[in-house]
């Protein structure tokens, strides 16, 4: 059993008016074999807890830690905490020309597993695993996520998740801008990450939909910068009636 | 009444961008460096290629094996002015028509499809060289020519390139010299009605090398896309000034230059100019030039321009970007668990291969692989862990 832990997490960002403060306590432990949604309304964080659990050098964490398995994430690099066993999928893949896939995934499980993949069987493998979201084969030989469709990027997302097989993994709004067909199909994936029961998942959702494909057994409702109610799925659905504006109002009251 | 025809069309467009071609070395006065083509040229270090000490005699050693009906013979002064695509454009280019000894004529007859691609080495010694060379592609021909430059010279050449209607041609200078060599001098290009045509200019070694390259077209309909890579290491000055003239309807450029600099004093400079006339309407064009800056003490200019005559075009843009590796780039393959220094790898590798992987031409992407992985080794200095 393996557990990623954050605790009392405040987070900066870096803008032009100096620095601004965007997670301002934020305590979640995700255990494997857990699914966690983090539901939210636009601008209240959700990204940011993602990028800076991955590291992405523009947030700074201020206070708080995040731990794997008891190693603070916070001070190693982002190669090292994806090593350690974080995976995240992102809103906006980054495209990167004259990079093939077929290369850069190679290149990342040598990275992961400490020794590169056999070559018979690793060809098949990435293979399946695009064949798996719906990717022709021929994605391999082109530049990772260049000229890819946004259905196509969160497919392939899913299809490295699957091929990585990390510890924990961050979907940042994997479902956004998906039409139902693709949706099945991520969702699909990230249930065939999860089937072992051996791996968590952080799955930070604007939308409830995702929810009807993938069953959360934890919910947090996330605003201004903070989990501010948390349940089981039945969460969920109460957001899916209510929406985020009862618990927008009730923060800014307390605030 | 006659009607008018393209060439009476063209008018003329006043410009410091695009000096008057002449053939006549006195029409290009020894630059003071305040000259806005000359500005970023360290003109000491060109003083050999600037000033006229008449013929030296000397030639570079060139090999290559033609295909039957190819020829390459050599052609009197006349002859070459009549052949060739444009006067010289700048004083450098001028000396070398003047002084050379003897110019040579490569010629690919009309219809004739080559399945290989010629590959033409000139070695240099040492000596000082002038150089004069002209190729001629003949209507619907299909053909591509390499020319590598090995060794070490100081060279002023001239290089013209005719491309017949309906030709496709792909044309390939790769300045693979070693330490020591100086070069400077003008490509001058017309592009057949019709025809396609490649160039693809790699500047891999030498001490400075100052090349301009012009083109324009003989009609209607001809597409043209240029490349350019070039590796730019300590105190090496590599210089590249495109002029991309639209002067007939319907044509299209592509410009898509990269480099990339590093250690102290490494200085690239890229122009691009490209001018459509009124006459050009239709024509689509496009210039990049983009520039991996990956150690402190360089420097990399970069200039597009474009003139526009006519709105009646199909697109125009350029761009260009200097810079550091892009952050988010290495982000996301660092969040793969790949380590900073094989991310940094990946993504020049990727940045030239992105560009290598269109030139088609297998020999010579291949070599060009291996300049990229020799300016990685440079780059990463001997750390370990980024090897593949």
């Amino acid at each position: 059993m393996s557990e990623l832990r954050i605790s009392g997490l405040y987070v900066e960002v870096e803008t032009e008016d100096g620095p601004k403060e965007i997670l301002k306590g934020v305590d979640l432990t995700v255990g494997t074999g857990e699914v966690h949604a983090i539901m939210g309304p636009n601008g209240s964080g959700k990204s940011t807890l993602a990028y800076s659990i991955a590291g992405h050098p523009k947030y700074h964490i201020t206070a708080g830690s995040v731990t794997l398995d008891g190693t603070e994430l916070s001070t190693l690099s982002v190669d090292e905490r994806a090593r350690a066993g974080l995976f995240l999928a992102m809103q906006y893949p980054v495209e990167v020309p004259g990079v093939s896939m077929a290369n850069f995934l190679r290149t990342a499980k040598t990275a992961v597993s400490g020794e590169a993949p056999k070559v018979r069987t690793w060809v098949k493998e990435v293979n399946e695993a695009f064949d798996k979201v719906g990717l022709e084969s021929s994605f391999a030989a082109r530049s990772l996520n260049e000229g890819f469709s946004g259905g196509e990027k969160k497919r392939a997302e899913v299809a490295q998740l699957e091929l990585l097989n990390p510890k924990f993994a961050i979907l940042d709004e994997t479902d956004s801008g998906l039409d139902i067909d693709a949706l099945r199909i991520v969702s699909e994936g990230v249930n065939r990450y999860t089937a072992a029961g051996d791996r968590g998942v952080l799955l930070i959702t604007h939308y409830t939909r995702i929810l009807n494909y993938i069953k959360p057994d934890f919910v947090h409702v996330f605003v201004d910068g903070h989990i501010v109610a948390e349940g089981g799925a039945e969460l969920a659905d109460r957001l899916e009636i209510e929406g985020y504006d009862k618990f927008v109002k009730a923060a800014k009251a307390n605030a | 009444m006659t009607v008018p025809n393209v060439a009476e069309a063209v008018e003329a467009v006043a410009s410091h961008l695009h000096p008057t071609p002449s053939w006549e070395v006195a029409d290009h006065p020894l630059p003071t460096g305040r000259e806005e083509v000359w500005r970023f040229t360290p003109l000491r270090r060109v003083k050999t290629l600037l000033e006229d000490s008449g013929a030296t005699g000397e030639s570079l050693d060139w090999a290559t094996e033609l295909p039957s009906g190819v020829t390459l013979e050599p052609i009197d002064a006349q002859r070459a002015r009549e052949l060739a695509a444009e006067a010289p454009i700048d004083r450098i280019s001028a000396l070398a028509v003047q002084n050379c000894n003897r110019a040579y004529h490569l010629n690919v007859p009309a219809d004739t499809e080559l399945s290989e691609p010629i590959i033409l080495t000139a070695t240099g010694t040492g000596q000082t060289v002038a150089q004069q060379f002209v190729v001629t592609i003949g209507a619907h021909a299909k053909a591509t020519i390499v020319v590598r430059y090995v060794g070490t010279a100081t060279l002023n050449e001239k290089t013209d390139l005719i491309v017949g209607d309906g030709a496709t041609v792909s044309f390939v200078t790769i300045t693979d010299w070693d330490a020591g060599a100086i070069h400077g001098g003008h490509h001058a290009l017309m592009v057949g009605r019709d025809a396609q045509v490649r160039v693809v200019a790699a500047s891999l070694g030498g001490d400075v090398t100052r090349m301009a390259e012009t083109a324009r077209y003989a009609g209607p309909g001809g597409s043209l896309e240029q490349f350019g890579v070039y590796f730019v290491d300590a105190g090496q000055h590599v210089e590249h000034r495109l002029f991309v003239d639209h002067n007939a309807p319907r044509t299209n450029s592509h410009v898509d230059y990269r480099g990339a600099l590093q250690g102290e004093g490494a200085h690239s400079v890229w122009v691009g100019d490209v001018l459509i006339r009124k006459v050009a309407e239709g024509i689509n064009t496009y210039e990049t030039n983009k520039n991996l800056v990956l150690t402190d003490g360089c420097r990399a200019d970069s200039v597009p321009n474009l003139e526009i005559e006519t709105g009646e075009i199909e697109g125009a843009g350029h761009s260009s970007t200097t810079g550091r590796f892009d952050d988010e780039q290495l982000f996301y393959l660092r969040s793969r668990g790949i380590p900073e220094d094989e991310a940094r790898r990946l993504v020049v590798h990727g940045f030239f291969a992105d560009i290598i992987r269109r030139i088609g031409v297998p020999e010579v992407e291949e070599r060009l692989m291996v300049a990229v992985e020799q300016e990685l080794a440079v780059m990463v200095g001997g750390a370990n862990g980024a090897g593949e």
